[in-house]
């Protein structure tokens, strides 16, 4: 291993500008002569729009113009979509609602954007906007999805009856039915998983710039996808064709998957834009965000797991009420269904699964993929099913685990999945050594003595990564392959840009992707750049969701390498005068076998370009190429999360005592990165479990909007992490990458979970386990048992 | 419109602001210093600090004009464009302290403010309770963390 090849903890390139304050965020560029936008915004949940009167707002000191849905109808300008069809178990298409970016007739959640108002500064828009006049007729709402298709209950879409956009269902009724008669024991549990707000520090942002000489748009946007974000609203949104449209997404501070998808907010900027031939520019403030930015989680879901006597897992069922929200964002379709039903055989061999999924629409902001996506929901349902059944019928929750994993691959489980490789016996036991979990006994006493509870929960896990194989994710209704494609670009004088269709927004890819090509090319990492994140430079990308940049990016650029290295070769082969097939590339240097002769990789680079040595009839000039791969497989990371917490009875507190991850993400290519975001998954996983939470009230007002309602992991929140890895390579990629995006957040909400109901003694628990919400917990169960 | 006038940088700065401006929208919009970042409408998230007269203050909280005469510091002040970091963003960058760097700025200033508070040698604890005003999307903090103990480390060297 070099000192920045594949495996080295190399420190990232691109902190030099973050450390200094010198990144290029979007709200960070100004265009000569742009205006601002600022976006009137439904107070209520459902209404009518009966009229909007804009005549005083446009009379405003500074306003340049104050548009509404209806203008952007007659402008032709198409609704946001859902790219992802999903059938109904009857085979009817789910009922996508039209959604367009400023409000026509009717709002359906508050937030929802009524009008823009452009103005010279911001402070004038937002001015003008306070004399906007909307004459709303309001309509009674509904938020809760368990609530959303009972009878009577209010109708937000003319195309969805009851709310519902799909049933869907996946797995065999019969056998799983069958698989529970036969049943010795069944544990059942009604699970919600919470409501989240992504909360990227950075806000969404928008600037864009017409040209009316060129007669095209090019768009600075907060976007882990700028490649999909302009095929979207060239070819649905009917903005511009794809060729007159430029998208660049720079510096992204966080995504978690809120900034995948393509929101009103830069359709509007577009549009207003060319209409009033200036740029615009918009920048949400984090109330906008809370209102605005796709949400995450929010199932509310029945499971049983069935066990034979000896704890062997016959079965598993769920139904599962899946809320999108108002509308269907770009990929909310896929989320609770091919991201979560299909991940249900966790990491154990499960015979028989039955998984019904109802989407249904309620008044509340959409709900899309956020960090882990479907995943993090299976996993919750999957292991805290597990450790429950092993607490029923008296067995280690360790052993229970061991005795049902999955321990030979390739192996198919009944919900489409072929899990390719893992061992998930090694990273249990490393992860139990790490933990100390035979010292926990004591740890529980001692805790006892200080008037404490004590609890330790665990969490196996597993996910599908690397998303994902085009053809496979076709089948299932995805309306996009989902490859990924690089080029590599050799100058003449041996340095190298690679462009790639994956984007960073805090991964590093700046630093890995380099670390790949440096190791591969035998050139200093400094040599190396990685070019991202615009569609003017890159051809085309899916971007960065899904743990999927390694397993699927870093294979494309692979393939690119591959190609440059046969090329270099035949270059090689002219200067050295040898036959090709004579020559061999190590360490950076073309020898020619058998001989002294060999030639350094920027001599190489050179003679690629002054073409001296060859005809242009033997071989074409010039070192660069492209490839796009397209995976075989999904991959499968997999892994132990422990945690152990100890509470206070008197008021509830929790604190995590400590916390063991052991991953095994394949090959690790950066160990440091890798760690990093191992640790911001946990954080975001336990502040799922005990701290964050969506809130609306009945009448559909989001109750925590703003970081002075809605709780944020802060630092004194959280302990510090154990963290270790185990490796099984991934055979599907050249490289055996799994990926490790996700796996943090998707592993720790039943890990946390599974530890306070350990230390309480009582199920009885949803979270956020606030203080409060274990301090009841733990009053209703001394309840129970006095009562008992 | 007002006039105001400060030292930013160590550089003297005018400029002439709607009296409403606050003073993280006059180091971006006026002075174009867009390392100091705005993540909230709360003065919740920290990204704004920047330090007034020497102590730490989230520019979101007051306004361009409370700061006739002041002296100002932001991220852009640390280190001189190719000159060598300061010892706290050397150790940010060593430690991993940072993914997506929107909040970095904000808790580089903030960490530095701790270092004056309560000096070199920072425990996990005071490091965890003092970044109470600094939020952290991407790194769980945990190698934020081990960047404010070995910046206020290196710091007591430098």
């Amino acid at each position: 291993m070099s000192a920045t090849g594949i495996g080295a903890a190399v420190r990232r390139k691109e902190d030099q500008r973050f450390v200094t304050g010198s990144g290029h965020y979007t709200d960070d560029i100004n265009r000569p002569g742009q205006v601002h936008a600022y976006f009137l915004r439904s107070p209520h949940a459902h209404a009518k729009i009966k009229k909007i009167d804009a005549g005083a707002a446009g009379k405003m000191p500074g306003v340049v113009a104050v548009l509404n849905g209806t203008e952007l109808a007659t402008d032709k300008i198409g609704n946001l979509i859902c790219g992802w069809m999903i059938h109904s178990k009857d085979g009817s298409p789910m009922k996508m609602a039209p959604n367009s970016a400023l409000a026509v007739g009717k709002v359906c959640h508050v937030g929802n954007a009524v009008a823009v108002v452009l103005a010279e500064t911001l402070a004038q828009a937002r001015d003008a906007a306070e004399k906007v006049k909307v004459d709303y007729e309001v309509l009674p709402a509904v938020v809760d999805p368990a609530k959303a298709q009972a009878q009577g209950a209010p109708q937000i879409h003319e195309i969805a009856p009851n709310n519902t956009i799909y049933q869907w269902h996946l797995g065999d009724p019969k056998t799983t039915d069958a698989a529970f008669k036969s049943a010795k024991h069944v544990t059942k549990l009604d699970i919600v998983n919470n409501r989240l707000a992504p909360n990227a520090i950075e806000p969404r942002a928008s600037l864009a710039e017409y040209d009316s000489g060129a007669d095209s748009l090019t768009l600075w946007n907060t976007s882990q996808n700028p490649h999909v974000a302009r095929l979207v609203i060239a070819a649905f949104v009917g903005m511009a064709p794809e060729h007159k449209l430029r998208v660049i997404a720079p510096d992204v501070g966080g995504g978690f998957g809120s900034k995948i998808f393509i929101y009103p907010e830069e359709v509007v900027c577009l549009w207003a834009s060319r209409k009033v031939c200036r740029p615009v520019k918009w920048t949400a403030d984090r109330s906008e965000a809370f209102l605005t930015d796709a949400h995450g989680r929010d199932h509310v879901t029945h499971a049983e797991m069935a066990f034979d006597a000896e704890g062997k897992i016959l079965g598993l069922r769920a139904k599962t009420i899946a809320n999108l929200g108002a509308y269907m964002s770009t990929f909310s379709s896929s989320v609770p269904t091919y991201l979560y039903g299909t991940l249900l055989s966790g990491q154990y061999s499960i015979p028989s699964i039955y998984c019904e999924v109802d989407a249904v629409y309620t008044n509340t902001v959409p709900v899309d993929a956020y960090r882990g996506a479907g995943r993090p929901e299976a996993t919750f349902v999957v292991e805290r099913l597990v450790e429950v059944g092993a607490r029923e019928m008296g067995l280690n929750p360790a052993d229970l685990r061991r005795r049902n994993f999955i321990k030979s691959f390739p192996h198919q489980t009944p919900v489409i999945m072929a899990y390719d490789a893992g061992d998930y016996l090694a990273s249990l036991k490393k992860a139990m050594e790490i933990a100390d979990t035979k010292g926990f006994d004591k740890r529980k006493r001692d805790s006892e003595r200080n008037g404490k509870l004590r609890g330790i929960g665990y969490s196996t896990y597993i996910e599908a990564c690397g998303i994902a194989p085009s053809q496979a994710v076709g089948s299932l209704g995805a309306g996009v392959g989902l490859w990924e494609s690089a080029e590599v670009r050799v100058n003449p004088t041996g340095s190298v840009e690679v462009l790639t269709g994956s984007h960073s927004h805090g991964q590093g890819h700046e630093t890995t992707f380099a670390q790949l090509v440096s190791e591969r090319l035998g050139i200093p990492i400094e040599n190396v750049s990685i070019v991202h994140g615009d569609t003017d430079k890159v051809q085309f990308g899916m971007g960065t969701y899904g743990s999927r940049s390694g397993a699927v990016g870093m294979s494309a650029i692979v393939k690119a390498l591959d190609k440059v290295e046969a090329k270099a070769k035949k270059v090689a082969a002219f200067m050295m005068e040898a036959a090709e097939g004579d020559i061999v590339f190590k360490d950076g240097k073309f020898t020619v076998a058998g001989t002294d002769k060999s030639a350094e990789w920027g001599a190489v680079a050179l003679n690629a370009y002054i073409a001296h040595k060859f005809t242009g009839a033997e071989l074409e000039p010039g070192l660069k190429e492209g490839a796009f791969y397209d995976p075989t497989n999904f991959t499968f990371p997999s892994g132990c999360h422990i945690c152990e917490v100890e509470i206070d009875p008197e008021t509830g507190a929790t604190e995590i005592a400590s916390w063991t991850a052991v991953d095994d993400f394949g090959t690790i290519i950066n160990p440091m990165i890798v760690e990093g975001q191992v640790h911001g998954g946990i954080a975001q996983g336990i502040g799922q479990a005990m701290l964050e939470g969506i809130v609306y009230d009945k009448e559909g007002q989001l109750v925590t909007g703003s970081y002075m309602d809605y709780t944020m992991p802060r630092a004194h929140n959280l302990p510090s992490f154990k963290v270790g890895t185990t490796m099984t390579k991934c055979p599907s990629n050249p490289l055996g990458i799994k990926g490790c995006g996700e796996a943090g957040a998707i592993a720790s909400p039943a890990a946390v979970m599974n530890a306070i109901t350990d230390a309480i003694g009582s199920e009885n628990i949803a979270m956020p386990a606030t203080p409060q919400a274990v301090w009841v917990a733990i009053q209703r169960a001394n309840g129970a048992r006095k009562a008992a | 419109m007002a006039a105001v006038s400060m030292t930013v940088n160590g550089k003297a700065v005018t400029g002439n602001v709607d009296p409403r401006t606050l003073l993280v929208q006059f180091l971006r919009e006026n002075l174009r210093l867009t390392g100091t970042h705005v993540g909230c409408d709360t003065s919740q998230c920290g990204a704004c600090v920047v330090h007034i007269n020497g102590v730490a203050v989230k520019s979101c909280t007051i306004l361009a004009l409370q700061l006739e005469g002041a002296n100002v510091l932001t991220i852009e002040g640390l280190a001189a464009p190719g000159a060598p970091l300061h010892p706290m963003q050397e150790a940010f960058r060593e430690n991993h302290g940072l993914q997506c760097g929107f909040c970095t700025p904000g808790m580089i200033m903030s960490s530095l403010d701790i270092v004056r508070r309560k000096g070199n040698n920072l425990d996990e604890h005071t490091i965890r309770e003092e970044l109470d005003g600094n939020i952290c999307r991407c790194t769980g903090y945990h190698n934020i963390v081990k960047a404010v103990a070995a910046g206020a480390k290196a710091m007591a060297k430098s």
